[in-house]
């Protein structure tokens, strides 16, 4: 069995440390590019979201490569990411490769089952041992967050453009080479170490934009034209509140503990949408009122073209904008979106929220268009 | 003899290429509105030498700024103080011409935009994303399918007495039905007329999308040109339209205003390269990149051997090296 799995941000490290603890036979598929959507779109249906054409895209790189099995997480929300595992089984079918999937969620069957399925993937490691895995892999997502959270904050601040990209850049590709949870761990702590030390402009008061939308466009940089790092490089320091390990937290071991989920963005949500519409349009719609309570400048709303959360989050934004009087901006992506027309929209964005910000505080020192 | 001080704007479009020169006083000194032609270097080029061969000596140029669709190319070429996105080179064009203005109407070649202010700052804005029905590339090619100049567009539509309904959610679509209602017997200026609404109809639903047009409305863009478009909108929003004078270079006339305030509140000095460097000669090489999976395609363009700019890359491998 060699195994393999789709990629979004940073989790193939999650991946890498769970496989590696187990010492499994994996391989980290090529990162995403336009030949990997051009592979997915290929096989895939035109209707079908940008995150599962991706995802096809992944699975044939990844055979390519060796790979018999993959292994995705699923939602069982009442979005088209539940039936992902389903779909992508009869699109390996339909291709003609042999392709086992194993969906790691909580399933009807409740947590044993997604246990079980874990054990196959550890090659019949005993409970304990998975336990431990399970538990070690959620530490890297953990402190993965926390230094891509760090990088924004710094690249926001960064005194040498591009500064933050060389270190971050050395680390996505640096982490290949380490194996082993603990490895893994050491390697992130050291490039925090490293970020830490970077000389930053102190007295930078940075735009602050939320990033709120659908988990995959948002954190995947391929499928958001890297915005983070686009944005941190005009000088703004960027948020987003849905993270991996956020969601292996709370959507993978708290409801499979059955341990209450709840959180500030989802209550604030409340007085929009008061029930459940799927994947995220909780946290879409309760993050921007946050962001806006705690001051920020704007939010981008970001969302692969026929995601149906996010087209009800939308209509409800307008609502939000207005009582709260914060800029929103959605974007929404799909395979033909121009990278030209999005820098614009983005850059146009930027210069509203800073005209804005100068607008209220009436400061003595104007700001000037330009970077 | 005392040269003239001015800020040039240059606004690289799809469609066209224009150039503003710029006093002190940001007055318009000088306009010019080429066709790209999908040229855009050459159309730089032939726009920058008309304008030093008719008054090179008499002026010298302070700052520049560049924006449009190719503004990073011009950046480059021309060596640019300011490099800005056309929403708020049109924003604050707009504003300079009409203080108070709350919606801007900006129809270009291939794209439309609209602008809302609130208090003078923009607070929302939206590009065309569904299609390129109501921009000038398609009355382009509908008034030459028609058989008539694009300039005589507008005042076909005015003669309408009975504009006909005509299908404005696509292009092709309105095509078809065009031909439609013109194998039916319905007369030219009907046709043009009905377009004309269709037009406005396509642009406030993919646009506008039920957001407040509040007065004083601002139209501009190439499209301002065409007197039946203009009526279509009065009529649609019940309110009148100003078409600023400089309506068709309104893009490099905000940049040039930016590059302004960019120049004179930072160092003073410009990156202009100078009109004699536009006689090199400029070659533009493009390359995929074969470092890693990511198979960026790069474009390098080099003036008499020496790399003036470099893009495409995702990395930031190549953009560094020019």
């Amino acid at each position: 069995m060699k195994i393999t799995f789709p990629h979004i941000g940073n989790t193939y490290i999650t991946a890498k440390s769970f496989l590696d603890d187990f010492g499994s036979e994996y391989v980290v598929p090529p990162f995403n590019t336009n030949k990997t959507l051009e592979l997915g779109s290929k096989y895939t249906s035109e209707a079908h979201c940008l995150p599962f054409k991706l995802f096809v895209g992944n699975m044939l790189q990844a055979h390519e490569l060796g790979a018999d099995t993959m292994l995705i997480t699923g939602g069982c929300g009442p979005c088209k990411l539940g039936y992902f595992g389903e779909m992508l089984k009869k699109t390996a079918a339909e291709i003609g490769i042999k392709m086992d999937i194993i969906t790691l969620e909580v399933p009807d069957q409740g947590i044993k089952e997604l246990a079980a399925r874990i054990k196959k993937v550890s090659g019949g490691s005993n409970y304990l041992n998975v336990a431990k895995a399970v538990n070690a892999a959620k530490n890297v997502a953990v402190q993965l967050d926390n230094l891509e959270r760090l990088s924004r904050i710094k690249r926001a601040r960064q005194l040498e453009k591009g500064s933050v990209d060389k270190i971050y850049r050395g680390f996505q590709t640096g982490i290949l080479e380490v194996s082993g949870s603990k490895e893994i761990l050491k390697f992130i702590r050291q490039t925090e170490k490293t970020l830490k030390k970077l000389p930053v402009n102190e007295k930078a008061r940075p735009l602050k934009v939320g990033i709120v939308g659908e988990i995959y466009t948002t954190i995947e940089p391929y499928a958001n034209f890297s915005i983070e790092r686009m944005l941190g490089n005009m000088g703004v320091e960027v948020t987003r509140q849905v993270t991996v390990s956020g969601w292996i937290i709370n959507d993978m071991l708290k409801k499979g503990l059955h341990l209450p989920v709840e959180s500030e963005d989802v209550r604030e949500s409340k007085a929009y949408m008061s029930s459940m519409v799927g994947g995220h349009a909780h946290h879409t719609v309760g993050n921007t009122v946050v962001h806006a309570k705690e001051g920020y400048d704007g939010v981008i709303h970001i969302y692969p073209l026929g995601c149906m959360p996010e087209i009800v989050s939308q209509a409800i934004l307008p609502a939000v904008e207005e009582n709260h009087q914060i800029p929103v901006m959605t974007i929404i992506r799909d395979e033909m979106t121009g990278e030209a027309g999005f820098n614009t929209r983005v850059e146009a964005f930027v210069d509203l929220i800073k005209k804005r910000r100068e607008e209220h505080l009436n400061e003595q020192n104007k700001m000037l268009y330009g970077y | 003899m005392n040269r003239i001080k001015c800020y040039m704007g240059i606004d690289v479009g799809s469609v066209s290429t224009n150039i503003t020169l710029i006093d002190e006083e940001n007055n318009v000194l000088d306009k010019q509105y080429l066709r790209t032609e999908g040229q855009p270097i050459e159309s730089i080029r032939k726009g920058l030498k008309d304008i030093d061969r008719r008054i090179g000596k008499n002026i010298v140029v302070s700052g520049v700024g560049a924006t449009g669709s190719g503004r990073q190319l011009a950046a480059a070429i021309v060596g640019a103080d300011v490099v800005k996105n056309e929403i708020t080179a049109h924003a604050v064009a707009a504003q300079k011409t009409i203080p108070d203005v709350r919606t801007i109407i900006e129809i270009g070649g291939q794209d439309s935009k609209i602008i809302l202010l609130k208090n003078q700052v923009v607070h929302d804005f939206a590009m065309n994303t569904v299609c390129a029905a109501g921009t000038g590339s398609f009355l382009d090619r509908q008034a030459s399918r028609i058989g008539i100049a694009i300039e005589d567009f507008g005042s076909y539509a005015l003669k309408s007495k009975n504009p006909v309904r005509i299908a404005g959610r696509c292009a092709v679509f309105a095509e078809s039905d065009m031909i439609h209602k013109q194998q039916m017997g319905h007369s030219r200026e009907d046709i043009i007329g009905g377009l004309c609404d269709a037009l406005v109809r396509n642009y406030l639903a993919n646009l506008a999308k039920g957001k407040r047009l509040d007065s004083p409305v601002v139209f501009q863009g190439g499209v301002a040109a065409n007197i039946g478009i203009v009526r279509a909108f009065e009529k649609a929003l019940g309110v009148g339209i100003i078409i600023p004078e400089h309506f068709d270079v309104m893009g490099a006339y905000g940049v040039a205003l930016l590059a302004r305030e960019n120049v004179q509140a930072a160092s003073g000095k410009t990156q202009f390269n100078g009109f004699d460097k536009l006689n090199g000669s400029y070659t533009t090489e493009s390359r995929e990149c074969s470092g890693c999976s990511n198979c960026c395609e790069i474009v390098q363009i080099t003036l008499d051997d020496d790399p003036v700019a470099c893009w495409g890359d995702k990395c930031g491998k190549w953009s560094g090296t020019a």
